[in-house]
């Protein structure tokens, strides 16, 4: 029963990314002069060097921290609009503790990656914290405090820890030792991607196979159900959003360490948002988040490619994204089909009465 | 006599894969009262959805009065002359009976509402077919009995020829059901027609003309009823002989296990929802508490199961005082509690059976090690408790959301019989399941209670509470009106005039009984 709902479901997500693209190649047609060759920068362009692939791997790092942390949130029935100023949080702390503190190689990355999550479940603890007891709906409070701790980090930063010698609004160069190490070159491809890996095997892990996950599923199921059976609910929701918050602040500092080796956004880069769409294609499932955040960089770093390469802009491929999470969201598409599907299922067996 | 109505060959599935109805034919004759009998999950109430407009057919059609009739909408079936009065009350309970009742059709004098010609036009309509309701009361203040006879008005002012009522006589006291019935036979007289589905075979014998019953989505039979026995309907329901009758040994009251002392409790705005409210129940005997829905009977599960805080008074469990415990606290003392809506409080609709059977006992070191949970002592827990509670499901892997509203109440039951309880608190455990599963969770309940288990059930339903419970209260207003040491020996018609406050026990007496 469970497998053919997920062949379904699998099969329901690919129909609607291949009617996307298909959508997507006729949006080309019509503003592009050479639509061929942009279709196919787009659709093949991010396989076709070793830089290029790099840059795909590089772009789905922090993706798969969001999203991991907009599932564990979403399977506790809770929404974090706030992975968003988490990471950007979490960066910041990185950021601090790299400068701050000379620690010998590998204590010091582990150290800043340590501040990056400690920052996060911060952010993340308060709208958990004001939910839990205050009843303080956590989708306004979490998406506000993105600005907060937004204004807070770059304050942190271009007061405190802002380089003068360089040309923009960034901060000192970080040191070697706090670096996550690019092992793949010419590639920029980084140890986070370990890191990456390590926080979906926690995910699963945690959320399947182990009572404060099972506690956690069932407040998300059924917060009643889990009162009920003697689940304090409270903690859930705190302790939800705190690892929420935490997975949330490693992207950050993923990009701060491994990319950049500086902290130099001055805007919300968007990974939090981005996560809420990967948690919701892969179901909320930690396994599905690597997955889905491939796809997701993959169409970014391909539309990257056709704007630079043709005379399609990028813009074109948020159009595009777009109306793929509209299909696959939707949960009414194709539901006909499955439907008598169904019936014709139920209506084959005799009911044993 | 030409059908007035004929349902030919009505199939639906619902998206879940459940077959609710496999080509069911259905008909029924102007002028008769109809009865349609199966147990929870035959798909009566699919059946009739799809008759109101409510649910699509997958296959099938509808003919009314001869002509093919294609329901999109309640609106469309009203228009035809079908009405509907469901089971729990569509009606808006801060306006008056009038208001409700002209809702969408409402008389008017220019640009206003015509108050005068709307309570002329309810107290015409009440006279006519004989069901007095006071056209002026706000239906927050009416009983429930009042409540039902505004939504058979309602359906009657749009038009409606033939009716529907779905177990109208679920929330109704002995008293009020007699009541209901004069005023059903008053609407036959006058040419109505009636589908009547209940449960209750006992009011399917007096009233009804012609019975059709349902089994696992299909149509079973149709009987005159006058030609048929209860216990023939019965079977022809469950496809076996069913034993409604308890056989229990006699109590053997051991130590208190709960006490209640001065229970109060008041919403809001000060409003008191439990009076003073004080029993006691002992180990090996199951006390009862019977009353209408909505005397108090929910705030006082949720409030001894640590759902709920009391306003005043004490709870002790084995000698323990627990008043304010949380639910984990309770449930450690041995506190074991059945709710009354399984669906919101009993299970976690989307995860497996195993996953549900759990719940309460997950941080026990059989089920969780330090760090990891036992998957395999939990699927044994399961497959285990699938086996011993007959749930009827492909495995204990199955979500429970696949499974019949009795197999699901199996569930709970089970999780909450397994839990090694000192007290089972058993809110309405057999409210919506059908008989064979009525008939599986009494026979537990009197025998966990007799293994020395106290057990507290909370039931409107008076068979229930009378033939399961050794001693008996009786609860109105949010205060215990009655009590009686011997369940056995009290009468259905005492037993309701008690619930309907009309009757009420003498203080001392009271007093003593509960002591």
């Amino acid at each position: 029963m469970i497998s053919r709902e997920l062949i379904f479901e699998i099969g329901r997500t690919l129909i609607a990314i291949l009617l996307a693209l298909l959508l997507g190649f006729v949006i080309i047609l019509l503003v592009s002069e050479e639509p061929f060759e942009a279709f196919g920068h787009f659709v093949t362009g991010p396989l076709t060097t070793t830089r290029r692939i790099g840059n795909w791997i590089e772009a789905t790092i922090p993706l798969i921290f969001t999203g991991l942390a907009v599932s564990i949130a979403f399977q506790a029935g809770q929404f974090n609009i706030g992975a968003e100023g988490q990471l950007f949080f979490g960066g910041v702390v990185a950021t601090i503790v790299a400068l701050s503190f000379p620690l010998p190689m590998y204590v010091h990355v582990l150290v800043a990656l340590l501040g990056a999550m400690v920052g996060g479940a911060v952010a993340g603890a308060i709208p958990g914290f004001m939910k839990a007891k205050w009843g303080a709906n956590e989708l306004v409070s979490s998406l506000m405090l993105n600005y907060v701790f937004y204004r807070l980090g770059l304050y942190l930063i271009n007061h405190h820890f802002r380089d003068p010698a360089a040309g923009a609004m960034v901060s000192y160069r970080l040191p070697e030792t706090s670096w996550l190490q690019w092992f793949w070159l010419p590639t920029r491809v980084h140890w986070g991607l370990w890191v990456a890996l390590a926080a979906i095997a926690f995910c699963y892990l945690f959320v399947y196979r182990t009572r404060w996950g099972y506690a956690l599923r069932m407040t998300g199921l059924n917060k009643d159900f889990a009162a009920y059976a003697g689940i304090s609910v409270t903690a859930v929701i705190i302790y939800s959003q705190v690892i929420s918050g935490a997975i949330a602040g490693l992207a950050g500092a993923a990009d701060v360490l491994g990319l950049y080796r500086r902290f130099q956004w001055q805007m919300l880069p968007g990974y939090g948002f981005d996560g809420i769409i990967i948690a919701i294609l892969a179901r909320n499932h930690p396994l599905g988040v690597p997955i889905a955040a491939l796809f997701l960089a993959y169409i970014r770093s391909g539309a990257s490619i056709m704007s630079r390469m043709t005379d399609v802009s990028a813009e074109m491929v948020a159009i595009i994204q777009g109306i793929m999470i509209l299909l696959v969201t939707a949960r009414a598409f194709l539901s006909k089909w499955r439907h008598r599907a169904v019936v014709k299922e139920a209506t084959k067996h005799e009911v044993n009465a | 006599m030409q059908n007035l109505l004929e349902m030919k060959g009505i199939t639906k599935v619902y998206p879940n894969g459940v077959l609710a109805n496999d080509k069911v034919d259905f008909s029924v004759l102007p002028g008769e009262i109809h009865a349609l009998v199966g147990e929870n999950g035959a798909g009566k109430t699919t059946l009739m959805k799809v008759l109101f407009g409510l649910e699509t057919p997958d296959a099938g059609e509808v003919y009314y009065k001869g002509q093919r009739l294609q329901v999109s909408s309640p609106l469309h079936a009203i228009s035809s002359g079908i009405g509907m009065v469901h089971q729990h009350f569509m009606l808006a309970p801060s306006l008056t009976v009038t208001e409700n009742l002209v809702l969408g059709a409402e008389p008017r004098k220019g640009l206003a509402f015509d108050w005068n010609t709307a309570i002329k036009t309810v107290e015409d309509l009440s006279k006519r077919y004989n069901l007095h309701v006071d056209p002026r009361a706000r239906v927050r203040d009416i009983p429930i009995g009042m409540r039902q006879k505004v939504e058979i008005l309602k359906a009657l002012l749009r038009g409606a020829e033939l009716l529907v009522l779905d177990e109208p006589t679920a929330v109704l006291t002995p008293q009020e059901t007699e009541e209901l019935f004069v005023a059903l036979g008053e609407l036959k007289r006058q040419g109505h027609t009636m589908i009547f589905i209940s449960h209750k075979l006992n009011e399917v014998r007096q009233i009804t003309d012609r019975v059709t019953v349902m089994r696992g989505g299909r149509l079973i039979g149709v009987r005159n009823t006058s030609e048929v026995t209860e216990a023939d309907i019965s079977r022809l329901m469950v496809g076996r002989d069913v034993i409604l009758k308890i056989t229990k040994s006699p109590p053997t009251p051991g130590k208190k296990v709960l006490e209640v002392k001065d229970l109060s409790y008041f919403t809001t705005e000060g409003k008191p929802i439990l009076k003073d409210v004080s029993f006691n129940v002992r180990a090996g005997e199951i006390l009862g508490i019977a009353g209408v829905e909505g005397n108090g009977q929910s705030e006082l599960v949720e409030i001894l199961t640590g759902l709920r805080m009391p306003h005043a008074g004490l709870i002790s469990i084995s000698g323990q005082e627990m008043t304010s415990a949380s639910p984990r606290q309770m449930r450690e003392l041995g506190v074991a509690h059945i709710p009354e809506d399984r669906l919101l409080h009993g299970v976690a609709a989307d995860a497996s059976i195993e996953e549900n059977l759990i719940a309460d006992r997950i941080q026990e070191s059989d089920y969780t090690g330090k760090i990891f949970l036992k998957s395999k002592a939990i699927a044994e827990n399961g497959q285990n408790l699938v086996g011993e509670f007959n749930v009827v499901a492909r495995s204990a892997k199955t979500p429970v959301k696949m499974l019949s509203g009795g197999n699901i109440q199996k569930v709970v039951v089970a999780r909450e019989f397994s839990s090694s309880p000192s007290i089972v608190i058993a809110n309405q455990p057999t409210r919506g399941v059908d008989v064979g599963a009525i008939e599986f969770i009494h026979k537990k309940l009197v025998e966990i209670c007799r293994s020395g288990v106290a057990v507290l059930l909370i039931s409107a339903d008076l068979n229930e509470v009378m033939s399961v419970s050794d001693r008996l209260l009786v609860v109105y207003g949010g205060q215990i009106v009655a009590a009686f040491p011997d369940a056995s020996v009290v009468s259905e018609e005492e037993l309701g005039l008690h619930m309907l406050g009309i009757k009420t026990q003498e203080a001392a007496l009271l007093k003593e009984a509960l002591a």
